[in-house]
This record gives structure tokens, C-alpha cells and sequence, in this order.
């Protein structure tokens, strides 16, 4: 909401200077976005008055005029035919600049010397009217700077409105919370030229005549009241330049009087209303109902709108012309051949309104409005402005008191507060007549009962419901920041921590122990798999469905880290998975995933800057301590082209290997794993003793045949060694000449808890390993 | 050749002769190397080959002594023999200025980092951390916090829908409404989490990113509390003298609700384009706890007050480490991951 200093300046009766009014309102929950400066170039012009009008002597349509403009009085040729003597118009001396640019100088017209220039309003960009000079109405001297005479600087506030504060979308809304602020009255600004107000509406239930017009609601629950005025006899034409300033103030551009008349009260009195060409209402009648089912209608913007019967329409007595509360159609509106206007001055159900912009896709200033909800108790007063205003710009007469359908009046919205629940609220007491202060500076009177108070809301709330809603109105108007920050005894939490935190904590603290750094993306794929969840209004093609897999959004990192020449990548992610559920509801699961490419270490010069590159082998370790930091209860297997972590009743949680991926020829293979996390708690670590008894080492070369892997050698050796042999491992493993198969060394740790062994007991041990291994598996023992 | 028939005494003589090897120059050590282990006429060798004609009683302690030394000599000399090789042994000759050798280090995600910072402070006032599901319902994400899907509010929630009422969360206050509904209080905890506008990406924008939220209940919670919560947190998490304040706000489930600005960390309050000249950087949505909402989750609304909160990770990650654009935080570069090494 654009708001402008000098229309609330007006309003409140003082200068407001717009830093401080800015840090208020934000202080009021209002903030402000951003402050602009708006100043015409208007510096080389002043007021001047006529003090004589001559007939110029060469030319009928000219005039010479005796112009005072503060440095003595100076002779003016003039053309246009308003020029009166005694009034004061803008005046441009000879070398002042014009907006785009023109320089005056002192010249002769039709042979008379002419000293610069008294200026229409289009001369000076302040309004379409070019028929005659600006006559301008003010108390300031000669010579005063038109800029300051009219208050043509002015200053934009961007004000950001909470969706609760429909209020704050209008002038008077903005300058009652100022009020409040600086302790000042709101006052409506003085519309100039205006006639006296006119009769209040008639109140009438569901129908009545306004100057031979029929007004009818038949859809009260989306249009609750609707008022009609019929002004007659207006003259459509170019706002005059105050009303253009107003507008232009706030960015708004000017259209023809009767429009900018209802676009001031609209950002004024924050109710919009709608001038219809009285001409073009068919049948003298206006009809406010539900649309049929199947209707159609061309709108202002020259679409064609399907409507459904939960949009309210205006209708005369040949079809619809309105989208209330949305948007009109185009045979309707005022233009320059209008003489007889009718005005709409309507309530909307709020709640209708927004279904109806949501279908049409349409928002307008109007249904922004009424989406918020509109005060339906203050609409008297406004249409009764807007005829004032409107008969001031466009002139045109009110012949009949205009018509206010009102089927169900409302009663007044109340509200009780108990000022002991605003201390219990807030923490801290705040006395009777402060919180009755308060609540009256914004409009809300009070009345004090037997412990509560009884709180009138003011239409234009309609947020204010509960006792609550007006707690929050004390707290905000007596200011958050006077409310002590004091840190009270507290009760700790009943609700336990959730178990996969330290879970989550362990995988973190070891795979950057690891050297790889964690990657966050985002939950959204382009992978359209079998069981995927898929967007119902997704943003694009590419982020259409939910991710199934951590892993192939670490293939696209690590291919963006490739197009970036990065060679060496470590990257791990922890996150949600997503699959087709029950019941709508996708199942989620968490997951784990790392992939590595390039060196495995960082290059140093005693190794001639080279580390050797991750392999199989790297990414196969990772796996295994990954899973075991992720407390995954199962063991690695090797499967078809990797490795697969299986739980205790078989099922894969996890795999490894290496990946497919869309790689540089100077890039490194590509290797990761991916596996799930759940929040298994980790028993604590058992001590167990320490041997005090000597271990004794063999190493053995084993001649493995073809189709024999190391993990059915071992677990022969172990399964024959039994508890004697406490550790196995390969260390070396050789394929090629002489060697059938191929060759693999293991070193064997043998230890006896409780005693030192023999090495006769040790040389038998591993005698039984390789009689058993050789009958079994066909693996014999390699000769030296 | 030594005398063969003291085999024992000829061992503690070798073992004396281990001690030397830590000091041997790489002459002396390859002297030490022949001398003890030689294949032909090595002391050590020597006595191994001679066990089998010892006497059966001393055979065996004879042999296991023989075997240690030859381990031990043997595990010596290789130690040596790689310090000799490696110019640490020689100080005087040594560049001490090279690079050291480092192995890979990885970080932890900055905003992860932030989460668990934020948690922890918050742990220091009795809060329990939680989670919930990233798809929920319409009625845990909007109904029962008091945002109707009729009401403009929930226009500030542009929503990804999975089906008919399904959609993934905007917001992690659904857990908020799934805790009440399964604890009584007292309950204080966060809620870290990701969650889902329908915002394409721009530099300070991203349909998916982490929130965490707040939840105190309990009976005689005000807003004093709330105040003091709030100020707690940002003064342990920012300093001590950062100063803060309350404006008042609107969302629907909290009331009165308030949005929390810190002093500008970059200009301290002087103004900068960080916080568009206003010395203030908004970090939290926050409130006391609508009563509607303890309502909507059986919660007796007279009896218990509370306050929640609300806060973007990815946002406070960027201020702290001036990060200028949100993508880089799930762009998964290594040159950005890898800056955050600790
Ligand atoms: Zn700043």
C-alpha cells in the first residue's frame, strides 16, 4: 500500500516528517518498505497574481497581464481565456526551465514584449488540462515557490499491510493509527467546491427505487448491503489539478473526473465503489445475484470469463455487467459522453470475493479490499462523500436520496476483555484506564463492567473477534518494547529428543572426518519412477516429482563440480525420500549417500604432487563405516558390480559401487554409496580385556583358484582355527605368471587368552586351516 | 665365529646390540645389518640354525628368545633405515619452511551447522528437539493452526499439493500441532526442518529451505516469557550486546504475534545494503500461542499460554557468513563446501 505524507499530514493536521512516521507505523506493525521523495521540477516557478487584465494591442485572442510575482510587477502576454484579475496562477520568469526543459525567454509577441509565462496544468505536468491556465487557490504571498503553495513535494511510503489489516489500506486507516501515535485527531481533508452534503441513503430490506433505478439483492449472503446513488447531469472531463496531485502522489495515474473521484475515496476510505453509466444500465434495474451455472461474461480487460455460482454478480435488467467486488465489464463505464452516473457503494462477503479471484485468476485494487473485508458500518458516510466529491469535480445533481439495500443490519460487534487476563497474557499489569486509553485511541470504545470491560469493535476491524485479538491491540499500541525482557523460572520440556539426531550427529562427525563435505539439494526431481510422488502444481517439468534416491542428485552435483574443473570431489548428503503411500501420504524414509572422485589425498610435494585417486576399494571403506556410524544393522555383501549392505532379514538398505555419470575424459571414475538411516539406538561400547598373552603372526600365501573369493577363504580358516585365531587379514594379493588363479597373503594372529601358545600348537592350528581350505575350496598353500 | 655353546649369553649380547641400531649412521647400519642378520654368518642366524642341536630342556626358551630379537632387530633396522631416509635425520640440512602433508578434511553444511548452533541454545532453556513429516495434510499444515484456506493469510503460503489435501509442508508448525495433540505440558521444543514454498529459485529465494520453529506451553507463559526467550537466543547466538527488537506482526497462529529485528551485523545499526540503510535485520516470526490453536489441539486454551516461534536457517547462514545468494547453498560446489572446514 502506497501511502502519501501529505495526504496523512492533512489528515492529522501537522507535518509529519516521514522517518519518524515510518519507525512508528513499522512499531505499530505497519513497517514501512521504502521512502521516496517525489518532487516535481518545479524550483523556477511561483505563485503570481493578476493584479490587471489588458487587452493585448495587436491581437483579439491575447491578453496583457500586470503580474506581481514578488519582484515587482511585470507585464505577461497571455492566451488563455480563464484569466481573471485578482487570482493567482503558477509563474515562470523569463530563464526559468520548464518540466521537459524548456528555457523561457523575454520575447515579443505580436509586438509586445512578454516577461515569461503564467502556465496551464499540462505546461507544468501536473494535469491533462490545457484549456485554460491554473488557477490556483492559497493564502501564500507572490512570489511563493509553487512547490510550497501547493504542496506539490511529497513523499511515498511503501507501507507492507498484514493480510488482518484490510484498515490499513487506506488513508484514513493509516492516519488513525498516527493518531493514536502522536495523539492527534483524524480529519477528513475539506474537498474544495464541494456542495453541501446531501439527504442520508434510505435504508430498504432486499429492494427499493433510487431516480426511477431499482436496486435488488437476491445473493445477501455475498452481498449483504448494497447502496446506490444516482448523480445526473455530470460533465465527464479532466480531474482538477488537486485531485491529479492526490492521485499522481500515490502513483496512480489520473483517468476522468468522475473515475479519479471514486479512486480518491477508494485509497482514502479504503471502500471502493463503482460509477456506472446510467445510460448504458439496460432496464433501469440493478440486479445483485449468484451467476448461473454456465454463464459467461466479457470483462473490463477483454477477457472472456467463465462464471460458476459462487461469484456474486451486478446485473441490470439484460444480463450481467459486473463482477462484484472483482471487476466490471466494458459496456458499463463512464466516459466522456456520460451525463448520469450511478454509483455503487456495496459490501462483499470476503470470504466469496476470494473464491471468485481465485477462479478468475484476477486480482483488482477492489478485491484485494474486499477479500480483507471492508467496513460495512461506515459506507454511509462514504457514499455520501463520494456524491459530494464527484458533484464538486464533475458537478451534476443528486434529485433523490440514494438507496441503501440492507437486508440483515448487523448488530454492533462487541467484545468483552478481562483486564486481569491482559496481566496474565502479557506478563507484566497494565492499569484499567491505560488499557481504556489505548483501546479508544484507535476507535474502540469502552465500557467498564464488574471485572471486564465491554469493548465496541469499529467496523473497519473486523479482525478483532476475540479477547485475544484485543490483548494484542493493548500490547501493540502500549508498545512491545515497553514490556520488560526477564527470564522467569520455567519448567523443562516432557517432550523427548528424537533419536535420530545423534544418529544423524555420528554420520556427520565421521564422513567429514573422512575428508567429505556435506551437500544439501533439493527434495524436487525430474525421475519419474514407479512408485515416485508426483507434484500436482509443480514449478517446472525438471522439478516435478518428489526424489526416490539421494544418490542421482549427488551425480548431477558431482557432474556441476566437473563443469567448474573441479577434479577432486567428496560430497555426502543426508535427506528425505519419497514413495507412493497409503492413504495419499507418501511414506518418507531418510537416507544417506556420498559419492568421491579424483585424489584420494591432497597432492604434497614429497610425492611429487601426486596421491594416488579413490578407487573400489576407498569407496567400499566409506560404505562400511558409514553404515556402521549410521548404526545400520546388517553387513556388507559383495553383489553383482559393487556391494550391497543387507539387514538381519536380508533385505538391501543399502548399496555401493561405482556410478554411471556424465564424466569429463580428465575427470576421475566416479564411486558412492547410499544407504538408510534409522534411528537404532547404539548400545554403549563393552569393554573387553586385554590380552596380557603374546600373540604369534604367520603369514600365508594361498593360491585361490578362479571363482573362490577371499570371504569364503576366510571364514574356512576362521571356522576351522576357531578361537585361536583372533585376527585375519589379506595383505597382499598377485595374479600372473606361475600362479594358477591368483594369489592372495593373509597374515594370521593367533592368541590364547590364558596362556602362551607353542608354536607346535600354532603350526597345527594352521595345518588343519590348509588341509580343510585345499579340500574344500581347492586353495593350496603358494610354495615360496 | 662366537662361542656356540653359550647360546644364551650370546642372546642377551645381541639384545644389547638392538639399542645401537636407534643411533646407527647408515654405514654403521648396514655393518649392524650383516653382523646380527646375515644370511650366511649373522650372530642371530647363527643361533637359529644352531637350535636344533640344543638340549630338548633349553631348546625352547632358547628358540621364542631367538625369535623375539630377530622381530624385534628386524623392525629396528626398517624404522632406521626410513628415518635415514627421510630428511628429518639430518635437522641441519631440513627446509622447515615446506608445506606440511594434510589429509582431507570435509565440513558439515553451514546451515546444518547453524541448526545444531540454534538448537543447542535453545536445549539451555529446556527445549527438546523434534521433527516431523515433509508431506502433510491441509488440516495440520493451515486448519489447525488457525490459517483457513479462505483467509488471504494463507496466501503468504505458496503450497506444493502432492493430491487432494496432501502437500508439503510450508511450514514446520505442523509438529507443533502434532506435539500438543500427544503431550501434555509442559512442552518446550524446537523443530528443525525442511520446508516447501512454490518460489522459484532467485538469488534470495528457493522453493525448498530449512525453518526452525518454537513451541512453549505451559501454564502462566506471557509475553514477558516470550520476550526473554526470544532475547536469550539472539543474545548467545549473535553477542551479548547485540540489540533486538519486537515489532508487532500478523500470522494466524499466534497473537499477539511480533516479528524480532536484530542490530545489522555488518554496519552495527549505522545502515547498510545488507539491511536497506535500516540498521535492522528481521530474523524471526514469533508470538504468543493463538488460542484458537490450543483449541484445535485439545489444549484447555484458559488454563495454558505459550509462545512460538519461526525462523529461516538459510537466511541467518547467509548473514553470518556473507553468503549473497541462496543458490550457493544447494548448489553442492566443493570451492563453496569446502570454505567451511572447521
Ligand atoms: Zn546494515
Amino acid at each position: 500500500m502506497i501511502v502519501s505524507v501529505n495526504w496523512l499530514s492533512a489528515m492529522l493536521g501537522r507535518e509529519l516528517d516521514p522517518d519518524d512516521a515510518a519507525e512508528r507505523l513499522a512499531m505499530l506493525g505497519a513497517p514501512v518498505e521504502a521512502i521516496e521523495h517525489v518532487r516535481p521540477a518545479l524550483d523556477d516557478v511561483v505563485i503570481g497574481v493578476v493584479e490587471k487584465v489588458e487587452k493585448h494591442p495587436n491581437a483579439d485572442r491575447l491578453t496583457l497581464c500586470h503580474v506581481d510575482a514578488g519582484k515587482g510587477v511585470v507585464e505577461v502576454v497571455c492566451g488563455a481565456p480563464n484569466v481573471r484579475e485578482g487570482a493567482k496562477y503558477p509563474y515562470a520568469a523569463a530563464g526559468a526551465v520548464l518540466p521537459g526543459g524548456l528555457e523561457l525567454e523575454a520575447r515579443k509577441i505580436r509586438g509586445v514584449v512578454s516577461n515569461g509565462m503564467l502556465c496551464s496544468a499540462r505546461e507544468l505536468e501536473l494535469g491533462t488540462e490545457h484549456e485554460g491556465i491554473m488557477e490556483v487557490r492559497t493564502d501564500a504571498a507572490p512570489g511563493t515557490p509553487l512547490l510550497e503553495a501547493m504542496q506539490l513535494a511529497d513523499t511515498r511510503m511503501d507501507l507492507e499491510v498484514t493480510p488482518n489489516r484490510g484498515d490499513l489500506l487506506g488513508h484514513k486507516g493509516v492516519a488513525r493509527e498516527l493518531g493514536a501515535a502522536y495523539g492527534a485527531p483524524v480529519k477528513l481533508a475539506v474537498i474544495p467546491d464541494a456542495p453541501a452534503e446531501g439527504p442520508a441513503p434510505r435504508m430498504v430490506k432486499e429492494r427499493g427505487t433510487v431516480d426511477g433505478v431499482e436496486i435488488s439483492i437476491e445473493d445477501v449472503e455475498g452481498c449483504p448491503r448494497y447502496m446506490g446513488a444516482v448523480i445526473r447531469g455530470v460533465k465527464v472531463g479532466p480531474s482538477p489539478a488537486w485531485l491529479e496531485a492526490r492521485l499522481r502522489g500515490i502513483g496512480q495515474r489520473p483517468i476522468n473526473n468522475v473515475v479519479d473521484a471514486t479512486n480518491y475515496i477508494l485509497f482514502e476510505l479504503n471502500q471502493p465503489l463503482h460509477a456506472f453509466d446510467l445510460a448504458k444500465v439496460r432496464g433501469n434495474r440493478i440486479v445483485v445475484r449468484r451467476a448461473h451455472p454456465g454463464e459467461q461474461m466479457v470483462t473490463l480487460d477483454g477477457e472472456k470469463r467463465e462464471l460458476t455460482p459462487e461469484m456474486t454478480m451486478i446485473c441490470d435488467g439484460e444480463g450481467p455487467t459486473a463482477i462484484a467486488g472483482v471487476m466490471g465489464g466494458g459496456d458499463s463505464e463512464v466516459s466522456d459522453e456520460t451525463n448520469d452516473v450511478l454509483l455503487e457503494c456495496a459490501y462483499f462477503d470476503p470470504k466469496r470475493i476470494r473464491a471468485t479471484r481465485r477462479k478468475l485468476k484476477t486480482s483488482t485494487e477492489a478485491s484485494y479490499r474486499f477479500e480483507r473485508g471492508t467496513d460495512i458500518e461506515g459506507m454511509t458516510d462514504v457514499l455520501r462523500r463520494a456524491v459530494a466529491l464527484i458533484r464538486a469535480v464533475a458537478g451534476g445533481e443528486e434529485r433523490e436520496a440514494a438507496i441503501d439495500v440492507y437486508p440483515k443490519p448487523r448488530k454492533a460487534q462487541a467484545v468483552f476483555l478481562r483486564p486481569a487476563r491482559v496481566e496474565h497474557v502479557l506478563g507484566t499489569p497494565v492499569p484499567q484506564e491505560e488499557i481504556e486509553r489505548l483501546l479508544l485511541s484507535v476507535g474502540f470504545p469502552v465500557a467498564p463492567k464488574v471485572g471486564r470491560l465491554h469493548v465496541q469493535v469499529p467496523g473497519w476491524r473486523p479482525d478483532v473477534t476475540r479477547e485475544v485479538d484485543l490483548i494484542e491491540e493493548v500490547a501493540r499500541l502500549k508498545g512491545y518494547d515497553s514490556f520488560p525482557v526477564e527470564l522467569r523460572p520455567l519448567r523443562p520440556s516432557v517432550v523427548p529428543d528424537d533419536p535420530v539426531e545423534p544418529v544423524k550427529a555420528r554420520v556427520r562427525s565421521v564422513l567429514t572426518a573422512l575428508g567429505l563435505n556435506e551437500a544439501r539439494s533439493l527434495s524436487l526431481s525430474s525421475q519419474a519412477g514407479e512408485d515416485a510422488v508426483r507434484l500436482l502444481n509443480p514449478l517446472s517439468v525438471e522439478d516435478a516429482h518428489l526424489r526416490q534416491d539421494l544418490l542421482s542428485g549427488l551425480v548431477r552435483s558431482a557432474e556441476r563440480n566437473w563443469a567448474a574443473r573441479e577434479r577432486d570431489i567428496r560430497l555426502f548428503e543426508m535427506g528425505t525420500v519419497f514413495h507412493a503411500g497409503g492413504e495419499g501420504v507418501p511414506r518418507e524414509s531418510l537416507w544417506l549417500a556420498a559419492v568421491i572422485s579424483g585424489a584420494s589425498a591432497p597432492p604434497h610435494w614429497s610425492s611429487s604432487g601426486k596421491s594416488p585417486d579413490y578407487d573400489l576399494w576407498d569407496v567400499k571403506g566409506m560404505f562400511e563405516e558409514a553404515a556402521r556410524a549410521a548404526g545400520a544393522d546388517g553387513s556388507v555383501v559383495a553383489a553383482a558390480a559393487g556391494w550391497e549392505l543387507r539387514d538381519a532379514s536380508g533385505e538391501q538398505r543399502g548399496r555401493a559401487g561405482m556410478l554411471e555419470a556424465d564424466r569429463p575424459a580428465w575427470a576421475a571414475p566416479l564411486f558412492g554409496f547410499e544407504l538408510s538411516v534409522s534411528a537404532a539406538e547404539q548400545p554403549y561400547v563393552a569393554y573387553r580385556g586385554l590380552a596380557t598373552t603374546p600373540p604369534v603372526e604367520r603369514d600365508v600365501a594361498l593360491v585361490v583358484p578362479d571363482g573362490v573369493t577371499a570371504q569364503a577363504v576366510e571364514s574356512a580358516m576362521r571356522e576351522v582355527a576357531g578361537a585361536l585365531l583372533v585376527d585375519s587379514r589379506v595383505f597382499d594379493e598377485y595374479s600372473g605368471e606361475g600362479v594358477p588363479g591368483r594369489s592372495v597373503a593373509w597374515r594370521l594372529v593367533f592368541r590364547a587368552p590364558d596362556r602362551t601358545l607353542r608354536e607346535e600348537e600354532v603350526d597345527e592350528a594352521l595345518r588343519g586351516v590348509l588341509t580343510t581350505l585345499k579340500e574344500r575350496l581347492g586353495v593350496e598353500r603358494r610354495e615360496a | 665365529m662366537p662361542n656356540p655353546a653359550s647360546p644364551k649369553a650370546e642372546l642377551e649380547a645381541i639384545a644389547q646390540a638392538v639399542d645401537r641400531v636407534a643411533t646407527a649412521d647408515a654405514a654403521t647400519l648396514a655393518e649392524l645389518k650383516t653382523e646380527y642378520l646375515g644370511r650366511k654368518a649373522g650372530r642371530l642366524t647363527g643361533i637359529l640354525r644352531s637350535i636344533s642341536g640344543l638340549p630338548p630342556e633349553e631348546r625352547r626358551a632358547v628358540g621364542r628368545r631367538a625369535n623375539e630379537l630377530k622381530q624385534e632387530l628386524e623392525a629396528a633396522i626398517s624404522s632406521r633405515e626410513a628415518a635415514l631416509e627421510s630428511e628429518v635425520a639430518r635437522p641441519s640440512d631440513v627446509d622447515w619452511t615446506m608445506p606440511g602433508r594434510h589429509r582431507w578434511r570435509g565440513a558439515k553444511h553451514p546451515v546444518a551447522s547453524v541448526v545444531d548452533e540454534i538448537c543447542e541454545i535453545f536445549r539451555e532453556l529446556g527445549f527438546t528437539r523434534v521433527s516431523g513429516p515433509e508431506a502433510e495434510t491441509e488440516d495440520y499444515n493451515f486448519t489447525k493452526l488457525n490459517i483457513p484456506l479462505d483467509h488471504p493469510a494463507a496466501d503468504e503460503h505458496d503450497t506444493f499439493y502432492l493430491g487432494p489435501g496432501v502437500l508439503l509442508r510450508t511450514h514446520t508448525s505442523p509438529v507443533q500441532a502434532r506435539t500438543m495433540e500427544r503431550y501434555e505440558p509442559p512442552i518446550r521444543i524446537v523443530v528443525p526442518g525442511v520446508v516447501y514454498r512454490r518460489d522459484p529459485f532467485d538469488p534470495s529465494h528457493s522453493p525448498m529451505f530449512e525453518q526452525i520453529e518454537g513451541l512453549v506451553v505451559d501454564e502462566g507463559v506471557s509475553f514477558v516469557d516470550f520476550k526473554a526467550g526470544i532475547d536469550y537466543f539472539v543474545k548467545h547466538f549473535f553477542t551479548a550486546d547485540t540489540a533486538v527488537r519486537f515489532r508487532p506482526s500478523f500470522f494466524p497462529f499466534t497473537e499477539p504475534s511480533a516479528e524480532v529485528d536484530v542490530q545489522c551485523q555488518i554496519c552495527h545499526g549505522s545502515g547498510c545494503s545488507t539491511c536497506q540503510q535500516t540498521g535492522w535485520l528481521e530474523i524471526m516470526g514469533c508470538g504468543m500461542v493463538h488460542p484458537a490453536v490450543f483449541e484445535n489441539c485439545g489444549i484447555d486454551s484458559e488454563r495454558y499460554t505459550g509462545y512460538a516461534f519461526g525462523m529461516g536457517m538459510e537466511r541467518i547462514t547467509m548473514l553470518r557468513h556473507g553468503i549473497p545468494d541462496i543458490r550457493l547453498l544447494f548448489e553442492n560446489d566443493m570451492r563453496f563446501l569446502s570454505q567451511f572446514v572447521e
